[in-house]
């Protein structure tokens, strides 16, 4: 036989958590966020492909396990199902395990698991057993990746009732909420703009948090509102940006949460520019863009000024890299977009 | 062999593990000498409990029948044929171990403690549920589940808490692949069938299983069918070899013969408890009854082979060991008149139950508050009363 792993102890040591402000990249961010959960509370747990000497592909949970120890950090068998069934029997046991799927594309193995179970094993036993288990999902294009390496697959666990849906645009929020989402009794989908795991940004470990679930003006501004989560926030501020030099005030929401959703900032936000256009990677159709665009309707119908427009991703398959420019919304495609609401 | 009707694969192999042959008289296979050791100690009276338990199961699930072809329940799933090897292995966990069932495995929710009244709500269309599993007193026997295979890794992954409860017990904080000897004191036991042992959560779980070392015990009740499909096309071998392939200790018994199922339940969850892994247990056996009340079994098997294995009823299997322990007429007769009366009450105490509220939808599908059912739970409210609010008007 070969490749037997080397015994791994949790280090002697205290393990040194973030104690002051420091400028990181969003991916060490959570990787100080996971420290921080894990050193103040025993039954925190990591599953996941890779996650141990590795660090997982993208190094998120770099060095937990030799700080933590195998038995916190559990490398496991390459199956997403299991993996996540196992999580739902230890989370019945009292543990708070943290997964990590690999890349979004292969979060569909465990998609039964997590949609027929996960979602609905508290509201089976009626309230008695609470199902704290954080699902942590790399998502999103502009990696130029192969095949399932690019998506945005958030919608469909939205539409899932029992499961709760966030994705942080910006270290001090990757660090955060996912401490968030640990603590919270109900199971979290946790994606994770991997296009932005470089960007760096100032985490506070000594600033209070924002709500999990909470949205936010990103960026203000008077005559439109662009709302948009995860790694096209950024697109939209560029946009907001280069729209300012024409004249036009922007407004950026940025939602944090995809379900729930917390549409006070936004259905604000437009009373205030009348006019609205969602930013998302994702397909259009039957999409989390569709249902933002259908409540603000519902609720915001005579402050607009123009209908919500939406700019996507097409109604394709994600497309080969090579032209994964042409199918992802950029600043560009946002901008148009906002021309024709302003001309409506 | 003789002794089992064969199926067209031979699911045989080689020698099942068996105490009681069909006739009820104690002649163990040369397979089962190895598991003697195991019913020491074990008396006539818990024999007569273990009849007394498939005898009441059987009545209730009769009753349970009768109340779905009345309107009474949406569907019912008989386990009728499959109590032997169910009240073995029940019988043979300790209060601490924890069991994760399929759906048909009613005689081992008594065993444990569960109510049929309350097993019933399922079925009468009043919850997904049923049952508290966090109160002792339903031995942390787990809810049925519906999605096949779902719940062997749920169930695998709580042997993994018991072995990482262990581990934290024991100030260790590394856990090597295919780690033994942690002890645990507790194990789980997964039950599933021969046409779910196909799932692919099925058998990741037995990988996990294998990788961890955990404590668990997969039992799969081979009971010939999965709805119309037989075995012969799940399988081209019996299934405890393919547990041996993953790395198993495995063994085929006779699951009519509540004897080699405690034996063989025994030794495995000790194995378990003791940090030996896990163990697979194939219990051939018949499901005499329909898959489910829904089910016209007449369209897909023999008479013949429903007869066959009528002959080797673990019921009647075990009466016939119990009169010759000596066990009387009287005892018989009065287990049967218990029967009947809990079976009634079940019965009764059904029907009397109050439907679920509306607000049952919402309670408990999060944990914590959650704004859209809120809403919409409030948006409800309001709906319904505003109804009771014509009706006033009106009266
Ligand atoms: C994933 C899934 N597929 C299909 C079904 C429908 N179904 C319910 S029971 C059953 C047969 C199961 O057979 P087996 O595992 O042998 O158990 P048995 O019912 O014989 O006890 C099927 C196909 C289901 N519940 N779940």
């Amino acid at each position: 036989m070969t490749g037997s792993a080397p015994t791994v102890q949790a280090t002697a040591q205290p393990v040194a958590t973030l104690t002051e402000r420091t400028e990181l990249p969003l991916a060490r961010a959570i990787n100080e966020g996971l420290r921080a959960a894990m050193a103040a509370d025993e039954k925190v747990l990591l599953m996941g492909e890779d996650i141990g000497p590795l660090g997982g592909v993208f190094r998120v949970t770099d060095k937990l396990q030799a700080d933590f120890g195998s038995a916190r950090v559990l490398d496991t068998p390459l199956a997403e199902a299991g993996i996540v069934g196992h999580a739902i029997g230890l989370a019945m046991r009292g543990y708070r395990p943290v997964v990590e799927i690999q890349f979004e594309g292969f979060i569909f193995p465990a998609f039964n698991q997590i949609v027929t179970q996960l979602a609905k094993i508290t509201n089976r036993h009626d309230g008695k057993v609470p199902m704290p288990i954080v699902i942590r999902v790399p998502y999103g294009g502009h990696i130029g990746a192969v095949e399932h390496h690019q998506e945005s697959p958030e919608a469909y666990f939205a539409h899932t009732p029992g499961l709760r849906v966030v994705a942080p645009s910006t270290p001090n929020d990757a660090y955060w909420m996912i401490q968030q989402a640990i603590q919270s009794q109900d199971p979290v989908l946790f994606f994770e703009p991997k296009a932005k795991y470089w960007m760096k940004g100032e985490v506070d470990p000594t600033a209070a948090a924002a709500p999990l679930h909470g949205s936010r003006v990103a960026r203000a501004g008077t005559d439109c509102t662009i709302v948009a989560f995860g790694a096209m926030v950024a697109a939209a501020l560029e946009a907001a940006e280069v729209a300012r030099a024409e004249g036009t005030s922007i407004e950026v929401v940025d939602l944090r949460s995809v379900s729930p959703v917390d549409y006070g900032p936004l259905l604000e936000s437009v009373r205030k520019t009348g006019r609205l256009v969602v930013a998302q990677e994702a397909s259009g159709n039957v999409s989390l863009g569709s249902e933002l665009a259908a409540h603000v309707a519902e609720h915001a119908f005579y402050s607009l000024q123009a209908p919500v427009l939406r700019v996507s991703g097409y109604d394709v398959p994600f497309p080969p890299a090579r032209l994964e420019g042409m199918f992802l919304p950029d600043a560009d495609r946002i901008l148009e977009a906002v021309d024709r609401t302003m001309h409506y | 062999m003789s002794q089992t009707p064969k199926l067209a694969v031979d699911m045989v192999d080689p020698d099942p593990i068996r105490f009681l042959d069909a006739e009820g008289r104690y002649s163990p296979s040369s397979s089962a000498a190895d598991y003697a050791a195991e019913l020491d100690g074990v008396g006539i009276e818990e024999f007569q409990q273990w009849y007394r338990d498939m005898v009441e199961t059987r009545a209730f699930d009769t009753e349970a029948t009768h109340l779905q072809r009345q309107g009474q329940l949406a569907l019912w799933v008989p386990s009728i044929g499959q109590e032997g090897c169910q009240v073995g292995l029940a019988h043979a966990t300790e209060p601490q171990d924890h069991i994760f069932p399929a759906y048909r495995e009613h005689t081992v929710a008594k065993v444990r403690g569960v109510s049929f009244v309350e097993l019933l709500k399922l079925f009468r269309g009043f919850t997904h549920g049923g049952w508290d599993v966090t109160d002792p007193a339903n031995g942390n026997f787990h809810l049925y589940t519906l999605v096949l295979a779902a719940q062997a890794q749920h169930a695998n992954g709580y042997a993994l808490g018991q072995l990482l409860d262990a581990k934290l017990r024991a100030g260790s904080s590394a856990l090597d692949a295919g780690e033994q000897g942690i002890a645990t004191g507790e194990a789980t036991m997964a039950f599933y069938g021969d046409g779910t042992s196909s799932q692919g959560d099925a058998n990741e779980a037995l990988i996990f299983a294998a990788s961890y070392q955990t404590p668990s015990v997969f039992v799969v009740q081979n009971n010939g069918w999965a709805i119309s499909v037989p075995f012969e096309r799940q399988s081209r071998t019996p299934l405890y070899r393919r547990a041996l392939g993953f790395g198993m200790r495995a063994v085929q018994i006779d699951g009519n013969d509540p004897l080699a199922a405690f034996a063989v339940g025994r030794r495995f969850m000790r194995l378990a408890r003791e940090g030996g892994g896990p163990g697979y247990i194939e219990a051939l056996t018949y499901r005499i009854g329909a898959h489910t009340t829904s089910d016209d079994p007449t369209r897909y098997r023999e008479k013949a082979e429903l007869e066959a294995w009528r002959d080797r009823d673990p019921v009647e299997r075990m009466e016939a060991y119990l009169r010759e322990l000596g066990v009387d007429e009287a005892f018989f007769a009065e287990v049967a008149e218990q029967a009947d009366r809990e079976a009634k009450r079940v019965r009764d105490a059904i029907l009397q139950l109050p439907p679920p509220d509306a607000d049952s939808m919402f309670a408990h599908v999060y944990t914590e508050a959650h704004p859209r059912i809120e809403e919409q739970r409030t948006w409800l409210e309001r709906y319904e009363s505003s109804f009771e609010a014509d009706e006033e008007i009106t009266a």
